[in-house]
């Protein structure tokens, strides 16, 4: 590990430049804990990640994170309103069943909520399907048909529709290509995208 | 406070009597205001240490042992007969580093391993308790610890840490005293009895009280209720162990390769229940089996009890159980961690892999050494002291 005061990866980056000093942060699906490692390190923060897989979890036990090994749909309801100022949910919405409700849960809990999630509209997806006649394969959704963790795909685009149609305010909204931010027609070039949301004026999803 | 520390010499005193220490307290008119109302005094309690206390006296662990423990959880010197109940875990570079860290393990009050319980003299009467000891909870067991931590010096404790019944007093200090732990580790426990736990320890006390020889308590002149203090054992041995792991570890092996067609011990199970209960009968008094199963049964952080405060509270926790245990079951566990949630505080939480059911807290020591090591040195010296740029733990806002 480098001994750099940010995060390494972009998406992470973009998160890390989200969150302000000494913030609570609860990150949902925390993996190895590269982030809460630099945000409590760097910032701060005070977190609790959640993780399910067994190696991902010890890795964060080493790094000194409390974390606790579970999944992400069960491990909200307990929290009370307010808990935390951010709830992460990097690359693992596209995981998850019950979208709806974890976001939903996720805004009870925090003030604001980060969503990271890769971009099944990109370029390279649509010529794979479209052209190709196969299921994408992209730098950000690497998985071939039938091992994929995914299922749910979607696109920036449909973020975008969904967050508008549940009254989610949108804060800032960040776009990832290859090599950097993509700041031009984002849905056909951004591999992975961050959205900062926090509830609207009518108040979350119901 | 005046305390005073009292060695005495004990009659059964074994090969590592230099080892054990013993505190006494609570001598009358100041005896210990037990939850049951009644006192209890003066009161002794045996006790072992390993490792050093810093200067600092910040690297203290206090190890709570679980139904039948006592003081000796570790021969971190090697050369005892007996190794301790915990010694997989505890001693130089284990997952309780004697390097690093001050451990001390007493025996709980109500037990009979040098601490003062139902087999003790009764200085009024000059002869044993029996029935005449008071009923005691968890809450009380920790109430006695809390002065022999004062009596040590401590202030606050680096870390609690115990299975089964020691989980309970590990989330019974964190209950009764929260300034004065940094971190908890409940390992294989629960906030609660369930009728089920409740159940079984129902059963274990009365095949104790329907042997004849128990004699309402009254047997120390006499001998042991062997009969039924065996077979509360051997009812305990089964609830420690899983299917699977009975499966492998005698199946339907016989012991002497053929049926006796009468009733004697066919099955190496069954043999196996019989050594074990012939051996507790040896080691443990059967009034204590009796006091502390009800401890635990009376035992409830459950609802709001386990963290009272409204301020934030910094104690940290490590929440351990395990796929094969059915007698504390994971989501007993679980209970504890959405009771923490709510509160704020922070928990890492981990279901560990076994076969062993139960049992496994004392066996399953490769996973635990890990989780327990990182998550005592991040409690004692904050995130990355390598570079001195350690973050001790403060509380939220």
């Amino acid at each position: 590990m480098k001994n750099n005061n940010f995060p390494e990866r972009p998406d992470h980056r973009i998160i890390f430049d989200a969150i302000a000093p000494e913030s609570r942060v609860l990150d949902l699906g925390c993996g190895t804990g590269e982030l809460l490692y630099h945000l409590v390190r760097f910032k701060q923060a005070r977190v609790q990640g959640i993780e399910m897989d067994k190696k991902a979890f010890y890795e964060c036990v080493k790094r000194g994170l409390s974390v606790f090994q579970g999944d992400i749909e069960t491990g909200l309801v307990e929290y009370p309103d307010g808990a935390f100022d951010d709830v992460i949910l990097n690359q693992c919405l596209q995981e998850v069943r019950k979208v709806d409700f974890v976001i939903e849960e996720s805004l009870r809990i925090g003030k604001r909520v980060i969503v990271g999630f890769p971009n099944f509209a990109h370029f390279h997806s649509r010529l794979m399907l479209g052209l190709g006649g196969r299921s994408p394969i992209t730098a950000s959704l690497p998985y071939l048909w039938y091992d994929t963790p995914n299922v749910r795909f979607l696109s920036i685009k449909d973020f975008q529709i969904f967050c508008a149609e549940k009254r989610l305010k949108i804060l800032s909204a960040h776009f990832l290509g290859k090599t950097g931010p993509v700041t031009f027609w984002p849905n056909l070039f951004a591999l992975n995208a961050v959205f900062v949301l926090t509830k609207g004026k009518e108040g979350g999803l119901r | 406070m005046a305390l005073k520390i009292i060695k005495e010499e004990r009659a059964h005193s074994e090969a590592r009597v230099e080892a054990t220490q013993y505190f006494t307290f609570a001598y009358p008119p100041h005896e210990l205001l037990l939850e049951c109302g009644e006192k209890l005094g003066p009161i002794t309690l045996a006790y072992e240490t390993y490792g050093r206390l810093n200067a600092e006296r910040s690297n203290a662990i206090l190890v709570l042992h679980a139904l039948s423990g006592d003081a000796h959880a570790a021969d971190v010197n090697g050369g005892d007969d007996d190794p301790g109940w915990w010694n997989e875990m505890i001693g130089p570079g284990k997952g309780f580093d004697t390097n690093e860290y001050f451990v001390i393990c007493s025996n709980i009050i109500g037990g009979c391993k040098g601490s003062t319980g139902p087999a003790s003299l009764n200085p009024k009467t000059g002869r044993p308790y029996a029935l005449d000891f008071p009923f005691l909870t968890i809450a009380d067991m920790v109430n006695a610890q809390r002065h022999l931590i004062d009596h040590l010096g401590i202030e606050r404790l680096l870390c609690v840490a115990g299975g089964s019944m020691g989980g309970m007093q590990a989330l019974q200090w964190a209950a009764s005293y929260p300034e004065r732990v940094r971190a908890a580790i409940p390992i294989a426990t629960a906030l609660k009895h369930s009728p089920q736990q409740i159940a079984f320890n129902e059963v274990v006390r009365q095949s104790i009280m329907a042997d004849p020889a128990w004699r309402e308590g009254n047997y120390y002149d006499f001998g042991q209720p062997e009969k039924g203090l065996a077979v509360a054992r051997m009812i305990g041995h089964i609830t420690f162990m899983s299917d699977q792991s009975m499966e492998e570890k005698f199946s339907r092996r016989l012991k002497n390769g053929a049926f006796s067609f009468n009733l004697d011990a066919d099955f190496e199970v069954e043999g196996y229940l019989r050594y074990r209960g012939a051996n507790f009968v040896k080691r443990f008094d059967a009034n204590s089996y009796l006091y502390i199963t009800k401890a635990m049964d009376y035992f409830n952080l459950s609802g709001g009890k386990l963290i009272t405060t409204g301020k934030p509270v910094n104690t940290r926790f490590l929440v351990i159980s395990f796929q094969s245990d059915w007698l504390y079951p994971s989501y007993q566990s679980q209970d504890i961690v959405r009771e923490l949630k709510g509160k704020q505080v922070d928990i890492t939480y981990c279901e560990l892999k076994s076969t062993y059911g139960h049992d496994a807290f004392l066996v399953e020591v490769e996973e635990q050494t890990e989780l327990i090591r990182h998550f005592l040195g991040v409690t004692l010296k904050g995130y990355h002291s390598w570079n001195g740029q350690g973050i001790k733990y403060g509380g939220f806002g």
